[in-house]
């Protein structure tokens, strides 16, 4: 089972170290947002607008080198336009393991 | 070359950042997380490119390029690999570029925008480079000659023989004058005495040369570079 990791992140920051701080620094401020975002209109069964949200998300599950993660991701941003959910329970999963891995 | 970065993630944009920072090449000169404000900016400044998210909400990347009236290049930054085809059918659209990008792509891109640069620039010099008139000296007159039309200069003495499809022109010069002012991709110096336009000739039989209605001699020593200039089969 793969787990976030700053291997991609590090590749782009090169000899600049602050840029990793920052980079974490955003994320940890961003992502909650976004998470919040996606789980209300989720719930609210606003499938189009959650399905926006998790584009948004993709891009942090892309940076914590979360292959198998955005492939499952993109299938579901694809899913949720047509209003299928099956793979919500796998997608909450990726979340959480972000969650611990940033905070 | 100076850019705007325009995404309304912050991570995204502060890896577009870095990478252009890393490359060296590309200065950012501002970021926006909204597509409008990048528009009220370029409505006073003027950037060589852009680097520009698709998906944005209330107005996307494609919204913004058809707001554009001169857009500067662009490329496309986006995590959605399926807008490749509607993103080329914009023609300021250099590259596009799926997230995340990798250093290995962005170099990749880089190279591809200098090489699309440096052909407009190029361009941009041979014309400038390339006048369509020259003016010469006839019997005290300045005369505007229409470079182009010319297809035989003919060395005489002091005089050069200008001839053109209209007139000819007999001028007190020498052919090494006229020769540095007309376009080489298009003149050629065939013998001591005659200077040749390329596109006017109509055929090459042994060392002379058919243009218009002028046989024109050619040089031993100039004819492998005659021939190389020609289109041959």
């Amino acid at each position: 089972m793969e787990e976030p990791n700053l291997s991609f992140i590090k590749e782009i920051a090169g000899e600049d170290e602050s840029f990793q701080n920052s980079i974490l620094d955003i994320m940890r401020k961003e992502y909650p947002k976004e998470v919040e975002d996606f789980t209300l209109n989720f719930s609210n069964k606003n499938y189009k607008e959650a399905s926006k949200d998790v584009h948004k998300i993709k891009h942090k599950i892309s940076l914590l080198g979360l292959k198998e993660g955005l492939k499952l991701a993109t299938n579901f941003e694809k899913q949720l336009r047509k209003g299928n959910t099956e793979l919500h329970d796998d997608f909450i999963k990726i979340l959480n393991k972000i969650h611990v891995y940033l905070y | 070359m100076d850019c705007i970065i325009i995404d309304d993630d912050a991570t995204a944009r502060l890896i577009t950042r870095q990478l252009c920072l890393n490359s060296g090449k590309i200065n950012v000169i501002d970021e926006f997380s909204s597509a409008i404000e990048a528009i009220k900016f370029l409505n006073s400044n003027t950037v060589d490119m852009v680097y520009l998210d698709i998906h944005m909400p209330t107005f996307s990347g494609f919204d913004f390029i058809k707001t554009l009236k001169n857009p500067p290049k662009i490329v496309l930054t986006t995590s959605d690999k399926n807008l490749a085809l509607e993103a080329f059918e914009y023609k300021s659209v250099v590259d596009y570029l799926v997230k995340p990008i990798n250093k290995e792509r962005f170099d990749k891109s880089l190279d591809k925008l200098f090489s699309i640069s440096n052909n407009v620039e190029e361009s941009i010099i041979e014309k400038k480079e390339t006048p369509e008139h020259i003016y010469v000296n006839v019997d005290r007159r300045l005369v505007k000659v229409h470079i182009p039309s010319i297809f035989l200069i003919e060395a005489k003495g002091d005089y050069i023989n200008i001839k053109t499809k209209e007139k000819n022109y007999i001028v007190h010069s020498t052919l090494k004058k006229i020769q540095d002012k007309l376009p080489t991709h298009l003149f050629f110096k065939v013998h001591r005495s005659f200077i040749i336009n390329t596109s006017e000739i109509i055929d090459i039989e042994d060392n002379t040369v058919l243009v218009n209605k002028d046989v024109v001699p050619v040089s031993r020593s100039n004819k492998g570079e005659l021939m190389k200039k020609l289109n041959l089969l």
